[in-house]
């Protein structure tokens, strides 16, 4: 027994060895690195100043503005992806001729890189040119072209556009695995005793599927909280709609501050492990079952 | 008077119509975008301003443009060096690690569970200065090599956690017949569920490769020339002759051309891809 033990470590090593090397040591560095002075140029040669960078980090209005960007991005966001994501897996669980057409559909905006998506809707946003404003304008319900992406509060609305298109996909394929996973006489029931779909789903679906969608909400957030990519391209250096990520790299790559910009991403990441503590505290039940 | 026979008849139709009206307005909204890509990538001057939904005239400059773009090139062969080198070594990793954790109890096995599934949380910024110090430490910076390193932190967590999912649902007597025959471990895991494992590899290299092709981050962080620059970042830096107008018709070109390949793969492994993304994470 004891030998098994031992080669059981034996084919974990390497994998313990990766993790601790690109991701463990790292995030110990940038933690530590949060209570130093260090600059980008020269990361040998720092001085420690204790918990200045923290107190430096909660009187910056904008960090505060990068918080709240990114909160109303996460509230906004994953709540309306819940709900499209739900009706796209009802769509996908019913058996009807082109169901494996529809899932490959639904699949394309997940697949598209973040970066691509940002750019084809920075184009289709495009205040002068962008084909929004001219669909809007010719079903005339605006008379003037919105400046979707340079104006500081809409530039939030079409990163939250942007985000619910990119990844309502995703929630779908895990809400529709969950769907998969009840028993499926609940489906039945509407369409043998003709009761209204509506009633089924409120009274018999939504309370089953209650756990796999507040884990799922649980991961989104989790995956809202950090966004990067899609703020960055569609903000443009703009830092009323920066959100946490964005902030902590401008500040520790841009401006070279890395023991500021540490300090930015040590904060993100005690509020995001906070949130992981809740998710996986739900998804241990995930690990009973592979026992 | 309808009778209630056709009533239903007709309710039913009803429901069959609406149901396929919806489809067609979610295909709608998961295509559009994309399909404006294409439309505009095939137009220049300008035509491109045109706000019709179909192109009068079609022209491939951009797309001659874009290939011999020498930042466009390079960026397209290096995504593809790193992506193919990350899911490779992710999966090589994971392969072995994932056999322990799959068929045997033993201490220490959950924990090390719980933490690949807390690492695929990490905000990837909460490494960058620490990872920063380690590529310039190995004397890495902008090169490939610095970003198969950085992704690792993305594609082994998530890899692992969906391999030893896969491999738990081998059944055991498969497992007990190899080892009543003498086989050790590391046979078991080549001969036996390597082969049985083959359609989840090519699923799990194809989330990972994916994730490496589509990240951002790290690559806009770790590399600086055309060297190491993968396509996110080369079309995030896409820039025209003036700071003010943004080549739009090429910067649409070579979007499709990324996207072309992704799309094309996740066409054709749509089953295998859908449940190797749930898999590695929620069923409830």
């Amino acid at each position: 027994m004891k030998r098994s033990n031992a080669s059981n470590w034996l084919f974990l090593a390497p994998c313990i060895f990766v993790l601790i090397l690109c991701a463990g040591w790292p995030l110990l560095r940038t933690i530590f690195f949060s209570f130093t002075d260090a600059t980008l140029d020269n990361l040998q040669d720092f001085s420690f100043v204790g918990v200045d960078n923290f107190i430096t980090l909660a009187r910056d209005q904008e960090w505060w503005r990068a918080v709240l960007n990114t909160f109303v991005i996460a509230v906004v966001s994953v709540p309306l992806e819940t709900i499209l994501g739900m009706m796209i897996a009802l769509i996908l669980h019913r058996n009807f001729k082109g169901r494996g057409w529809m899932r490959a559909i639904v699949l394309v905006p997940w697949t598209i890189p973040t970066i691509v998506s940002a750019r084809m809707w920075a184009w289709m946003l495009n205040d002068v040119y962008g084909i929004i404003n001219d669909l809007l304008m010719r079903m005339s319900l605006i008379d003037a072209p919105i400046p979707w992406i340079a104006s500081n509060s809409l530039s939030i609305v079409s990163i939250i556009l942007v985000d619910v298109w990119k990844t309502t996909p995703y929630m779908a394929l895990l809400l529709l695995a969950g769907l998969q996973s009840l028993p499926q006489d609940c489906f039945e029931a509407t369409e043998v005793d003709s009761i209204p779909f509506r009633k089924t789903f409120i009274k018999i679906i939504l309370p089953l599927m209650k756990p796999t969608i507040i884990v799922a909400m649980i991961f989104r957030t989790l995956d809202a909280v950090r966004i990067f990519d899609l703020v960055y391209i569609l903000s443009s250096g703009n830092s009323a709609s920066a959100t946490m990520s964005v902030f902590a790299r401008r500040h520790l790559v841009d401006f070279t501050d890395v023991g500021f910009g540490s300090a930015a991403s040590t904060a993100l990441l005690f509020f995001i492990a906070f949130l992981t503590v809740l998710y996986v505290s739900f998804n241990r039940k995930k690990l009973y079952n592979l026992r | 008077m309808i009778k209630p026979e056709n009533k239903w008849k007709y309710k039913k139709y009803i429901k069959n119509v609406v149901f396929c009206l919806l489809c067609l307005g979610v295909a709608c909204a998961c295509l559009f975008p994309f399909y404006w890509a294409v439309v505009s990538s095939l137009r220049d001057g300008a035509d491109l301003f045109s706000t019709d939904l179909w192109p009068a005239r079609i022209t491939f400059d951009n797309y001659r443009y874009v290939i011999h773009d020498e930042t466009f090139s390079s960026s397209f062969f290096n995504s593809f060096v790193i992506a193919t080198l990350t899911s490779l070594v992710a999966l090589a990793v994971c392969l072995f690690a994932a056999y322990p954790l799959a068929r045997h109890r033993f201490p220490g096995r959950k924990r090390m569970l719980m933490t690949a599934l807390s690492i695929t949380t990490l905000p990837h910024v909460a490494v960058l200065s620490g990872m920063f110090e380690l590529i310039r430490i190995l004397d890495i910076y902008n090169e490939k090599s610095a970003l198969v390193l950085a992704y690792m932190i993305i594609t082994v967590p998530f890899t692992l956690w969906v391999m030893t999912n896969f491999m738990n649902n081998i059944p055991k007597d498969i497992e007990e017949a190899a080892i009543m025959d003498g086989a050790s471990q590391y046979t078991i895991l080549m001969k036996v569920f390597f082969p049985i494992l083959s359609p989840a590899v090519v699923t799990t290299g194809l989330l990972a490769f994916i994730a490496a092709w589509n990240e951002f981050l790290f690559a806009l962080t770790f590399t600086q020339t055309n060297q190491a620059r993968t396509v996110p970042v080369a079309l995030a830096l896409f820039s025209g002759a003036s700071q003010h107008e943004l080549p739009w018709g090429l910067i649409m070109a070579a979007s499709v051309l990324v996207t072309l390949p992704l799309i094309l793969l996740v066409v054709v492994f749509q089953r295998r891809i859908i449940s190797g993304l749930t898999a590695g994470s929620v069923k409830g």
